[in-house]
Protein backbone atom coordinates (compact mmCIF):
# COMPACT_ATOMS: atom_id res chain seq x y z
CA UNK A 1 0.00 0.00 0.00
CA UNK A 2 1.63 3.38 -1.32
CA UNK A 3 -0.44 5.56 1.52
CA UNK A 4 -2.36 4.96 4.05
CA UNK A 5 -4.77 7.96 2.86
CA UNK A 6 -5.55 8.74 -1.07
CA UNK A 7 -8.18 11.51 -1.37
CA UNK A 8 -10.02 9.41 -3.97
CA UNK A 9 -10.50 6.29 -1.61
CA UNK A 10 -13.43 9.06 -0.24
CA UNK A 11 -15.66 7.79 -2.94
CA UNK A 12 -15.35 4.58 -1.76
CA UNK A 13 -16.65 5.15 1.82
CA UNK A 14 -20.14 3.76 0.95
CA UNK A 15 -18.04 0.22 -0.24
CA UNK A 16 -17.92 -0.11 3.51
CA UNK A 17 -21.73 -1.41 3.62
CA UNK A 18 -20.22 -4.13 1.44
CA UNK A 19 -20.57 -7.28 3.82
CA UNK A 20 -22.80 -5.34 6.34
CA UNK A 21 -25.59 -3.61 4.38
CA UNK A 22 -28.25 -3.27 6.57
CA UNK A 23 -26.09 -1.60 9.26
CA UNK A 24 -24.36 0.68 7.01
CA UNK A 25 -27.45 1.75 5.30
CA UNK A 26 -29.09 2.82 9.29
CA UNK A 27 -25.40 4.71 9.82
CA UNK A 28 -26.55 6.61 6.65
CA UNK A 29 -30.04 7.52 7.44
CA UNK A 30 -28.94 8.45 11.11
CA UNK A 31 -25.68 10.54 9.25
CA UNK A 32 -27.91 12.53 6.83
CA UNK A 33 -30.91 13.16 9.70
CA UNK A 34 -28.11 14.84 11.75
CA UNK A 35 -25.73 16.72 8.90
CA UNK A 36 -27.71 17.62 6.17
CA UNK A 37 -30.55 18.88 7.33
CA UNK A 38 -31.75 22.69 8.56
CA UNK A 39 -32.94 22.17 11.86
CA UNK A 40 -32.38 23.28 15.84
CA UNK A 41 -29.14 24.27 14.17
CA UNK A 42 -28.63 24.80 10.45
CA UNK A 43 -26.54 22.86 8.24
CA UNK A 44 -24.41 25.69 8.28
CA UNK A 45 -23.64 25.75 11.99
CA UNK A 46 -23.74 21.67 11.64
CA UNK A 47 -20.92 21.54 9.41
CA UNK A 48 -18.70 24.26 10.64
CA UNK A 49 -18.99 21.61 14.25
CA UNK A 50 -18.06 18.83 11.92
CA UNK A 51 -15.61 21.00 10.51
CA UNK A 52 -13.92 21.22 13.74
CA UNK A 53 -14.42 17.49 14.99
CA UNK A 54 -12.43 16.40 11.47
CA UNK A 55 -9.65 19.07 13.07
CA UNK A 56 -9.64 16.97 16.33
CA UNK A 57 -9.50 13.75 14.85
CA UNK A 58 -7.20 14.58 12.61
CA UNK A 59 -9.32 12.92 9.61
CA UNK A 60 -8.27 13.86 6.02
CA UNK A 61 -11.22 12.48 4.60
CA UNK A 62 -13.64 15.03 6.99
CA UNK A 63 -11.10 17.74 6.53
CA UNK A 64 -11.75 17.90 2.04
CA UNK A 65 -15.38 16.82 2.88
CA UNK A 66 -16.59 19.45 5.40
CA UNK A 67 -14.20 22.83 3.87
CA UNK A 68 -16.19 21.57 0.78
CA UNK A 69 -19.61 21.40 2.74
CA UNK A 70 -18.73 24.65 4.79
CA UNK A 71 -17.85 26.57 1.49
CA UNK A 72 -21.81 25.30 0.38
CA UNK A 73 -23.35 25.97 2.93
CA UNK A 74 -22.33 30.06 3.09
CA UNK A 75 -19.26 30.03 5.64
CA UNK A 76 -16.24 32.19 4.34
CA UNK A 77 -12.95 31.07 5.33
CA UNK A 78 -12.54 33.49 8.15
CA UNK A 79 -14.89 31.63 10.22
CA UNK A 80 -13.86 28.23 9.08
CA UNK A 81 -10.31 29.75 10.70
CA UNK A 82 -12.24 30.30 13.78
CA UNK A 83 -13.12 27.11 14.30
CA UNK A 84 -9.56 26.02 13.60
CA UNK A 85 -8.89 27.99 16.54
CA UNK A 86 -11.76 26.83 18.74
CA UNK A 87 -10.10 23.49 18.22
CA UNK A 88 -6.85 24.03 19.21
CA UNK A 89 -7.53 26.09 21.93
CA UNK A 90 -9.76 23.62 23.23
CA UNK A 91 -6.67 20.85 22.97
CA UNK A 92 -4.49 23.61 24.85
CA UNK A 93 -6.60 24.06 27.45
CA UNK A 94 -7.35 20.22 27.51
CA UNK A 95 -3.69 19.72 27.90
CA UNK A 96 -3.25 22.34 30.55
CA UNK A 97 -6.30 21.12 32.66
CA UNK A 98 -5.14 17.77 33.29
CA UNK A 99 -2.22 19.76 35.00
CA UNK A 100 -4.66 20.01 37.69
CA UNK A 101 -4.39 16.15 38.51
CA UNK A 102 -0.22 16.65 38.33
CA UNK A 103 -0.55 18.92 41.06
CA UNK A 104 -3.35 16.91 42.81
CA UNK A 105 -0.46 14.04 42.75
CA UNK A 106 2.45 16.74 43.58
CA UNK A 107 0.46 17.54 46.51
CA UNK A 108 -0.49 14.26 47.69
CA UNK A 109 2.92 12.89 47.96
CA UNK A 110 4.22 16.69 49.81
CA UNK A 111 5.95 17.98 47.25
CA UNK A 112 3.45 21.03 46.61
CA UNK B 1 -19.41 7.82 -14.71
CA UNK B 2 -21.67 11.10 -15.88
CA UNK B 3 -24.77 10.15 -17.51
CA UNK B 4 -25.48 12.02 -21.31
CA UNK B 5 -27.90 15.26 -20.22
CA UNK B 6 -30.22 14.26 -23.04
CA UNK B 7 -30.24 10.79 -21.64
CA UNK B 8 -30.85 12.04 -18.28
CA UNK B 9 -33.91 14.17 -19.36
CA UNK B 10 -35.36 11.74 -21.21
CA UNK B 11 -34.98 8.92 -18.64
CA UNK B 12 -36.58 11.45 -15.94
CA UNK B 13 -39.44 12.48 -18.53
CA UNK B 14 -39.79 15.63 -17.81
CA UNK B 15 -40.80 18.38 -20.29
CA UNK B 16 -37.97 20.38 -21.49
CA UNK B 17 -39.81 22.10 -24.31
CA UNK B 18 -39.95 25.63 -24.96
CA UNK B 19 -42.81 27.29 -23.10
CA UNK B 20 -42.45 30.80 -24.73
CA UNK B 21 -40.12 33.68 -25.01
CA UNK B 22 -40.82 36.29 -22.73
CA UNK B 23 -37.27 37.49 -22.55
CA UNK B 24 -34.66 38.76 -25.35
CA UNK B 25 -31.43 38.45 -23.66
CA UNK B 26 -28.65 40.08 -26.21
CA UNK B 27 -24.99 39.87 -25.87
CA UNK B 28 -23.88 43.18 -27.20
CA UNK B 29 -20.52 43.43 -26.87
CA UNK B 30 -17.77 41.01 -25.65
CA UNK B 31 -15.54 43.76 -24.63
CA UNK B 32 -15.28 44.25 -20.82
CA UNK B 33 -13.34 46.32 -18.71
CA UNK B 34 -12.61 43.19 -16.30
CA UNK B 35 -11.09 40.09 -17.21
CA UNK B 36 -12.07 37.85 -14.60
CA UNK B 37 -11.25 33.78 -13.86
CA UNK B 38 -14.55 32.65 -13.94
CA UNK B 39 -16.04 34.56 -16.96
CA UNK B 40 -17.90 31.68 -19.53
CA UNK B 41 -17.49 35.08 -21.85
CA UNK B 42 -13.91 35.12 -22.04
CA UNK B 43 -14.35 38.83 -21.87
CA UNK B 44 -11.65 41.00 -21.56
CA UNK B 45 -10.77 44.59 -22.46
CA UNK B 46 -8.60 43.26 -25.71
CA UNK B 47 -12.32 41.97 -27.33
CA UNK B 48 -13.75 44.06 -29.97
CA UNK B 49 -16.98 41.97 -30.87
CA UNK B 50 -20.07 44.06 -31.07
CA UNK B 51 -23.67 43.64 -31.94
CA UNK B 52 -24.19 45.78 -35.70
CA UNK B 53 -26.93 48.56 -35.37
CA UNK B 54 -28.89 46.71 -38.00
CA UNK B 55 -29.00 43.78 -35.25
CA UNK B 56 -30.31 46.24 -33.02
CA UNK B 57 -32.71 47.89 -35.20
CA UNK B 58 -33.96 44.58 -36.27
CA UNK B 59 -34.41 43.61 -32.66
CA UNK B 60 -36.61 46.72 -31.98
CA UNK B 61 -38.57 45.76 -35.04
CA UNK B 62 -39.72 42.18 -33.47
CA UNK B 63 -40.16 43.97 -30.33
CA UNK B 64 -42.60 46.10 -32.00
CA UNK B 65 -44.43 43.32 -33.98
CA UNK B 66 -44.84 40.97 -30.84
CA UNK B 67 -45.57 41.92 -27.42
CA UNK B 68 -44.76 38.58 -26.19
CA UNK B 69 -41.05 39.23 -24.96
CA UNK B 70 -41.10 41.72 -22.19
CA UNK B 71 -37.94 41.80 -20.87
CA UNK B 72 -34.95 42.69 -22.66
CA UNK B 73 -31.73 41.69 -20.78
CA UNK B 74 -28.39 43.30 -22.27
CA UNK B 75 -25.12 41.29 -21.56
CA UNK B 76 -21.89 41.53 -22.52
CA UNK B 77 -18.71 41.54 -21.65
CA UNK B 78 -19.91 45.18 -20.14
CA UNK B 79 -22.91 46.15 -22.61
CA UNK B 80 -22.52 50.00 -21.48
CA UNK B 81 -19.61 50.10 -23.60
CA UNK B 82 -21.44 49.34 -26.76
CA UNK B 83 -21.10 52.27 -28.79
CA UNK B 84 -25.42 52.53 -29.12
CA UNK B 85 -26.07 51.28 -25.49
CA UNK B 86 -27.66 54.74 -24.74
CA UNK B 87 -29.58 54.60 -27.55
CA UNK B 88 -30.72 51.17 -27.86
CA UNK B 89 -32.00 50.87 -24.64
CA UNK B 90 -33.70 53.99 -24.93
CA UNK B 91 -35.48 52.62 -27.63
CA UNK B 92 -36.31 49.69 -25.50
CA UNK B 93 -37.68 51.80 -22.63
CA UNK B 94 -39.73 54.03 -25.11
CA UNK B 95 -41.64 50.43 -26.43
CA UNK B 96 -42.05 49.90 -22.67
CA UNK B 97 -40.46 46.98 -22.02
CA UNK B 98 -38.73 45.79 -18.72
CA UNK B 99 -34.37 46.87 -19.49
CA UNK B 100 -32.44 45.05 -17.38
CA UNK B 101 -28.31 45.49 -17.26
CA UNK B 102 -26.14 43.35 -16.62
CA UNK B 103 -23.90 46.05 -14.86
CA UNK B 104 -20.44 45.39 -12.99
CA UNK B 105 -20.10 47.91 -10.97
CA UNK B 106 -16.66 48.96 -12.30
CA UNK B 107 -17.46 50.23 -15.40
CA UNK B 108 -18.37 53.44 -13.93
CA UNK B 109 -15.01 54.34 -12.98
CA UNK B 110 -12.78 52.83 -15.76
CA UNK B 111 -12.41 54.66 -18.69
CA UNK B 112 -13.57 53.09 -22.12
CA UNK B 113 -10.64 50.51 -22.97
CA UNK B 114 -11.21 51.89 -27.08
CA UNK B 115 -12.16 55.71 -26.47
CA UNK B 116 -10.53 56.35 -22.95
CA UNK B 117 -14.01 58.13 -22.58
CA UNK B 118 -15.45 58.23 -19.08
CA UNK B 119 -18.57 56.26 -18.13
CA UNK B 120 -19.51 58.03 -14.71
CA UNK B 121 -22.52 59.15 -16.24
CA UNK B 122 -23.94 55.70 -16.55
CA UNK B 123 -25.41 55.98 -12.52
CA UNK B 124 -27.72 58.68 -13.78
CA UNK B 125 -28.57 57.72 -17.09
CA UNK B 126 -29.94 54.27 -15.33
CA UNK B 127 -31.99 56.09 -13.52
CA UNK B 128 -33.14 58.45 -16.34
CA UNK B 129 -34.44 55.03 -18.13
CA UNK B 130 -35.38 53.59 -15.15
CA UNK B 131 -33.18 50.51 -15.84
CA UNK B 132 -32.69 47.69 -13.76
CA UNK B 133 -29.36 46.78 -12.71
CA UNK B 134 -28.27 43.45 -12.03
CA UNK B 135 -24.59 42.96 -11.07
CA UNK B 136 -22.05 40.72 -10.16
CA UNK B 137 -20.28 40.98 -6.56
CA UNK B 138 -19.28 37.54 -6.28
CA UNK B 139 -18.99 38.03 -1.93
CA UNK B 140 -19.92 40.65 0.82
CA UNK B 141 -15.99 40.64 1.91
CA UNK B 142 -13.11 42.10 -0.28
CA UNK B 143 -10.74 38.49 -0.89
CA UNK B 144 -13.28 36.46 -2.54
CA UNK B 145 -14.20 39.31 -4.84
CA UNK B 146 -10.93 40.64 -5.92
CA UNK B 147 -9.65 36.66 -6.08
CA UNK B 148 -12.24 36.50 -8.61
CA UNK B 149 -12.72 39.67 -10.57
CA UNK B 150 -9.48 41.28 -9.95
CA UNK B 151 -7.34 43.76 -7.66
CA UNK B 152 -9.13 46.78 -6.60
CA UNK B 153 -12.79 45.39 -7.99
CA UNK B 154 -14.30 45.17 -4.37
CA UNK B 155 -13.74 49.00 -3.34
CA UNK B 156 -15.06 50.20 -6.58
CA UNK B 157 -17.73 47.80 -6.58
CA UNK B 158 -18.78 49.13 -3.06
CA UNK B 159 -18.64 53.13 -4.21
CA UNK B 160 -21.16 52.07 -7.33
CA UNK B 161 -23.39 50.99 -4.89
CA UNK B 162 -23.01 53.50 -2.73
CA UNK B 163 -23.77 55.88 -5.66
CA UNK B 164 -26.29 53.69 -6.56
CA UNK B 165 -27.99 53.94 -3.64
CA UNK B 166 -28.17 57.60 -3.59
CA UNK B 167 -29.96 57.81 -6.50
CA UNK B 168 -32.85 55.61 -4.90
CA UNK B 169 -31.53 52.02 -6.66
CA UNK B 170 -32.30 48.86 -3.94
CA UNK B 171 -34.16 51.08 -1.37
CA UNK B 172 -37.81 50.18 -0.69
CA UNK B 173 -41.07 52.15 -2.68
CA UNK B 174 -38.71 53.65 -5.55
CA UNK B 175 -39.08 51.01 -8.10
CA UNK B 176 -35.49 50.97 -8.73
CA UNK B 177 -33.88 47.08 -8.53
CA UNK B 178 -30.65 46.55 -7.80
CA UNK B 179 -30.23 43.14 -7.56
CA UNK B 180 -26.90 41.16 -6.96
CA UNK B 181 -24.98 38.14 -7.79
CA UNK B 182 -23.13 35.49 -6.18
CA UNK B 183 -21.31 32.82 -7.67
CA UNK B 184 -18.64 30.59 -6.14
CA UNK B 185 -15.03 31.55 -6.38
CA UNK B 186 -14.02 28.19 -7.06
CA UNK B 187 -15.36 24.10 -7.85
CA UNK B 188 -17.79 24.41 -5.59
CA UNK B 189 -21.76 24.75 -5.45
CA UNK B 190 -23.54 27.96 -3.96
CA UNK B 191 -25.22 27.61 -0.80
CA UNK B 192 -28.50 28.53 -0.20
CA UNK B 193 -29.56 31.49 -1.80
CA UNK B 194 -32.07 32.66 0.58
CA UNK B 195 -29.13 32.53 3.68
CA UNK B 196 -26.57 34.29 1.19
CA UNK B 197 -29.15 37.08 0.81
CA UNK B 198 -29.33 37.43 4.43
CA UNK B 199 -25.70 37.65 4.88
CA UNK B 200 -25.35 40.23 2.25
CA UNK B 201 -28.13 42.26 3.39
CA UNK B 202 -26.62 42.83 6.69
CA UNK B 203 -22.91 42.86 6.29
CA UNK B 204 -23.54 45.24 3.84
CA UNK B 205 -25.65 47.68 5.44
CA UNK B 206 -23.85 47.09 9.08
CA UNK B 207 -20.27 47.51 7.04
CA UNK B 208 -21.26 49.75 3.93
CA UNK B 209 -24.70 51.16 4.65
CA UNK B 210 -25.43 49.68 1.37
CA UNK B 211 -28.73 48.40 0.34
CA UNK B 212 -29.88 46.37 -2.84
CA UNK B 213 -33.05 44.28 -3.68
CA UNK B 214 -32.40 40.63 -4.55
CA UNK B 215 -29.28 38.29 -4.25
CA UNK B 216 -29.17 35.83 -6.85
CA UNK B 217 -27.12 32.66 -6.46
CA UNK B 218 -25.57 31.11 -9.33
CA UNK B 219 -23.34 28.17 -10.24
CA UNK B 220 -20.18 28.72 -12.09
CA UNK B 221 -20.62 26.93 -15.56
CA UNK B 222 -18.02 24.44 -16.60
CA UNK B 223 -17.24 25.95 -20.05
CA UNK B 224 -14.31 28.15 -21.39
CA UNK B 225 -12.42 30.60 -18.50
CA UNK B 226 -13.59 28.47 -16.44
CA UNK B 227 -13.44 24.76 -17.61
CA UNK B 228 -9.53 26.09 -18.08
CA UNK B 229 -9.24 26.77 -14.75
CA UNK B 230 -10.85 23.51 -13.45
CA UNK B 231 -8.77 21.30 -15.95
CA UNK B 232 -5.35 23.69 -14.40
CA UNK B 233 -6.47 22.13 -10.86
CA UNK B 234 -7.22 18.94 -12.13
CA UNK B 235 -10.59 19.55 -10.76
CA UNK B 236 -12.98 19.61 -13.79
CA UNK B 237 -14.40 15.62 -13.75
CA UNK B 238 -14.58 15.93 -10.24
CA UNK B 239 -16.42 19.14 -10.94
CA UNK B 240 -19.13 17.46 -13.11
CA UNK B 241 -19.47 14.69 -10.97
CA UNK B 242 -20.59 17.02 -8.73
CA UNK B 243 -23.25 19.10 -10.17
CA UNK B 244 -24.35 15.68 -12.09
CA UNK B 245 -24.90 13.99 -8.47
CA UNK B 246 -26.82 16.94 -7.50
CA UNK B 247 -29.04 16.93 -10.21
CA UNK B 248 -32.60 18.22 -9.30
CA UNK B 249 -35.69 17.36 -11.31
CA UNK B 250 -37.20 20.78 -9.96
CA UNK B 251 -34.50 22.96 -11.41
CA UNK B 252 -34.59 21.00 -14.33
CA UNK B 253 -38.37 22.28 -15.14
CA UNK B 254 -37.60 25.67 -14.21
CA UNK B 255 -34.43 26.38 -16.51
CA UNK B 256 -34.16 30.00 -18.40
CA UNK B 257 -33.89 28.34 -21.32
CA UNK B 258 -37.83 27.65 -21.46
CA UNK B 259 -38.51 31.00 -21.69
CA UNK B 260 -35.61 33.00 -23.45
CA UNK B 261 -34.05 33.57 -26.86
CA UNK B 262 -30.05 34.07 -26.28
CA UNK B 263 -28.50 36.61 -29.03
CA UNK B 264 -25.16 36.30 -29.85
CA UNK B 265 -23.23 39.87 -30.81
CA UNK B 266 -23.42 38.30 -34.27
CA UNK B 267 -27.09 38.05 -34.63
CA UNK B 268 -27.01 34.12 -33.72
CA UNK B 269 -29.89 32.67 -31.98
CA UNK B 270 -29.32 30.49 -29.06
CA UNK B 271 -31.22 28.86 -26.56
CA UNK B 272 -29.10 30.33 -23.81
CA UNK B 273 -26.16 32.49 -22.78
CA UNK B 274 -24.08 29.48 -22.51
CA UNK B 275 -24.84 27.51 -25.64
CA UNK B 276 -23.92 30.85 -27.30
CA UNK B 277 -20.92 30.66 -25.34
CA UNK B 278 -20.41 26.72 -27.11
CA UNK B 279 -21.67 28.14 -30.17
CA UNK B 280 -24.45 25.79 -30.44
CA UNK B 281 -26.12 27.51 -32.91
CA UNK B 282 -29.60 26.32 -35.24
CA UNK B 283 -28.83 26.00 -39.21
CA UNK B 284 -30.84 25.88 -41.49
CA UNK B 285 -29.63 24.73 -44.55
CA UNK B 286 -26.06 24.85 -42.96
CA UNK B 287 -26.34 28.48 -42.56
CA UNK B 288 -26.62 29.22 -38.99
CA UNK B 289 -30.14 31.37 -38.10
CA UNK B 290 -29.75 34.86 -36.88
CA UNK B 291 -32.30 37.45 -35.27
CA UNK B 292 -33.12 38.06 -39.34
CA UNK B 293 -33.95 34.66 -39.80
CA UNK B 294 -36.53 34.31 -37.25
CA UNK B 295 -39.59 35.41 -35.19
CA UNK B 296 -40.87 35.00 -31.55
CA UNK B 297 -43.93 32.22 -32.66
CA UNK B 298 -42.08 29.66 -34.35
CA UNK B 299 -39.00 30.10 -32.29
CA UNK B 300 -40.97 29.24 -29.35
CA UNK B 301 -41.32 26.14 -31.07
CA UNK B 302 -37.96 24.75 -31.57
CA UNK B 303 -36.24 22.25 -29.53
CA UNK B 304 -33.89 22.86 -27.27
CA UNK B 305 -30.42 21.46 -27.42
CA UNK B 306 -28.39 20.28 -24.59
CA UNK B 307 -24.93 19.11 -23.21
CA UNK B 308 -23.50 18.24 -19.84
CA UNK B 309 -22.37 21.86 -19.41
CA UNK B 310 -26.70 22.00 -18.66
CA UNK B 311 -25.91 20.02 -15.53
CA UNK B 312 -24.70 23.67 -14.09
CA UNK B 313 -28.44 24.39 -14.41
CA UNK B 314 -29.97 21.91 -12.78
CA UNK B 315 -27.67 21.12 -9.85
CA UNK B 316 -28.96 21.69 -6.34
CA UNK B 317 -31.38 25.15 -6.31
CA UNK B 318 -31.04 25.37 -10.10
CA UNK B 319 -29.14 28.26 -11.62
CA UNK B 320 -29.97 30.55 -14.30
CA UNK B 321 -29.77 34.30 -14.98
CA UNK B 322 -32.01 35.29 -12.43
CA UNK B 323 -30.71 32.77 -9.88
CA UNK B 324 -31.84 30.10 -8.14
CA UNK B 325 -35.05 27.87 -9.81
CA UNK B 326 -36.45 26.55 -6.43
Amino acid sequence: MANYYESSDLKKFGEVGTFAKEKMDKFWAYYNDVTGTDSALSKREKSLIALAVAFAKQCPYCIDAYTTACLENGSNPEQMHEALHIVSAMEAGITLVHGVQMQNVLRSKGAM
Amino acid sequence: MITDFSTKIENTKIDFSPKTIDTLQLNLTKMCNQACTHCHVDSSPRRREAMSRGLLERALALLEADTRVSTIDLTGGAPELHPDFKWFSSEVSRLRRRVIVRHNLTVTWDPHPLTGESMEYLPEFFREHRVEIVSSLPYYQEYFTDRQRGDGVFQKSIKSLQVLNQLGYGKLDTGLTLDLVYNPVGPFLPASQKSLENDYKRELKQKFDIEFSKLYAITNMPINRFAYQLKKLGSFEEYMEKLHGAFNLGAAESVMCRNMLSVGYDGRVFDCDFNQMLNMDFKKNEKPLTLFDIDFETFSKRKIQVANHCYGCTAGEGSSCGGSLI
